[in-house]
C-alpha cells in the first residue's frame, strides 16, 4: 500500500483520469468531473483504483458529494 | 480480444445445465471454476471431463446463498475471473397460497440474490480488463407464468431486469451481461416433469438438452458476442415464441 499523502493522491487521480478518456492537458484540481466528462461510472472505477493503492474505501454516498478533482484527492486525504 | 488464461467461474457446475456450461467454456479455451454446494462427485466428474478434453478446471465448494469467498478464492487459484456464469438454481414448488416464507426465501437467497453478489464483486477484474462477460441463467418461467412457481418466477424475471440494469452500467468498459431463458431441458431436477402432456406444449415437441443451453452461454462468453449485451436469448423450443 502507498502512504497517503496529498501528493501521492494527486498523481493517482492524474495518472488515472487519462484511462477515462480525459485529455491531460485539462486535469486541474479546479476542474470539475462534470467539465471534464467523467461519469459516475468512472468515479466508482477511481474509486476502486484508489483503494486498491491505498487501501482507502470510499463509499458511494461521498462520492455522489464530490465535484472537482481537489474534492477527490482531499476526500482520500480525509478518510485516511 | 480475450485475455490469456481468463478464467470463467460458473456456479452450479456439478451436474445438469452447470456442467455442461463449464465443458463447453472449457472447450472454447476458459480455465473454468466448477462451482458447486454438495455434490463433490459430480463437481469432481466435471472437471475430470474437462481435463481429459484437455481443458483446466478446478472444482470449488461453496454454498452460493451463504458464502462470500468463492471469487477470492477462484481468484488466488485460476487467476481473475472475466467470465461469470450464474447458475446455481433451487425450486421450492407450490401454490401461492401455500408458499411457506421459507420457501420464499430459499429460493430468492439462492437463485437471485448471489448473482448480483458475485457479478458485482466480479466487475472490479473484469472493468480492470476492459473484458468481461456475464451470463445469468434465467428461465421461460419468469417472463411466463408457471403454476406452482411464484418464488422461482420471481427470482428468474428478477435476475432478467438485473441483467439489463447492470449491462447498461458497465457496456462501455467492454463488460457484457445477459441472461439466458431454458425453456424445459432434461435434467434431474425437470426428470419427473417430463411428460407427455408437457412435452406436446413445445413447439419442438421435445425437450433440450443441457448441451443446447451451453452452447448459448459460450456464445455470449465469446469474443464474436461483444456487441451483444443486456439481452435475454431464449433456448426453449419455441415455448416462449
Amino acid at each position: 500500500m502507498a502512504t497517503v499523502t496529498r501528493e501521492n493522491v494527486q498523481k493517482t487521480v492524474y495518472e488515472a483520469l487519462p484511462q477515462f478518456g480525459v485529455d491531460e492537458s485539462q486535469i486541474t484540481d479546479e476542474a470539475t468531473f462534470e467539465d471534464l466528462d467523467v461519469d459516475s461510472l468512472d468515479l466508482a472505477e477511481l474509486s476502486q483504483i484508489i483503494e486498491d493503492e491505498y487501501g482507502v474505501a470510499l463509499k458511494g454516498d461521498d462520492v455522489g458529494k464530490i465535484k472537482t478533482v481537489a474534492d477527490a484527492i482531499n476526500l482520500v486525504v480525509e478518510k485516511a | 480480444m480475450r485475455p490469456e488464461n481468463a478464467t470463467a467461474l460458473v456456479t452450479g457446475a456439478s451436474k445438469g445445465i452447470g456442467a455442461a456450461i463449464a465443458r463447453a467454456l472449457a472447450a472454447d479455451g476458459w480455465r473454468v471454476a466448477v462451482n458447486y454446494r454438495g455434490d463433490e462427485a459430480g463437481a469432481k466428474a466435471t472437471v475430470e471431463a474437462i481435463e481429459a478434453a484437455g481443458g483446466v478446471a478446478q472444482a470449488f465448494q461453496a454454498d452460493v446463498s451463504t458464502e462470500n469467498g468463492l471469487l477470492k478464492d477462484v481468484e488466488a487459484a485460476l487467476g481473475p475471473v472475466l467470465a461469470l456464469v450464474n447458475n446455481a438454481g433451487v425450486a421450492r414448488d407450490g401454490l401461492a397460497l401455500q408458499l411457506s416464507d421459507d420457501d420464499w426465501d430459499t429460493v430468492i437467497a439462492t437463485n437471485l440474490s448471489p448473482a448480483f453478489r458475485l457479478t458485482r464483486d466480479a466487475l472490479r477484474p473484469m472493468i480492470k480488463a476492459r473484458y468481461g462477460r456475464v451470463v445469468n441463467i434465467a428461465s421461460v418461467v419468469g417472463p411466463r407464468a408457471n403454476v406452482g412457481q411464484s418464488n422461482y418466477a420471481a427470482a428468474k424475471a428478477g435476475l432478467i431486469g438485473m441483467t439489463k440494469t447492470i449491462a447498461a452500467e458497465v457496456a462501455r468498459r467492454g463488460v457484457t451481461v445477459n441472461a439466458v431463458a431454458p425453456g424445459f431441458i432434461a435434467t434431474d431436477m425437470t426428470a419427473e416433469l417430463a411428460t407427455d402432456e408437457i412435452v406436446k406444449a413445445i413447439p419442438a415437441r421435445r425437450q433440450g438438452t443441457p448441451e443446447e443451453v451451453a452452447a448459448a452461454v459460450r456464445f455470449l462468453a465469446s469474443d464474436d458476442a461483444g456487441y451483444v449485451t443486456g439481452t435475454t436469448l431464449y433456448v426453449d423450443g419455441g415455448m416462449s415464441a
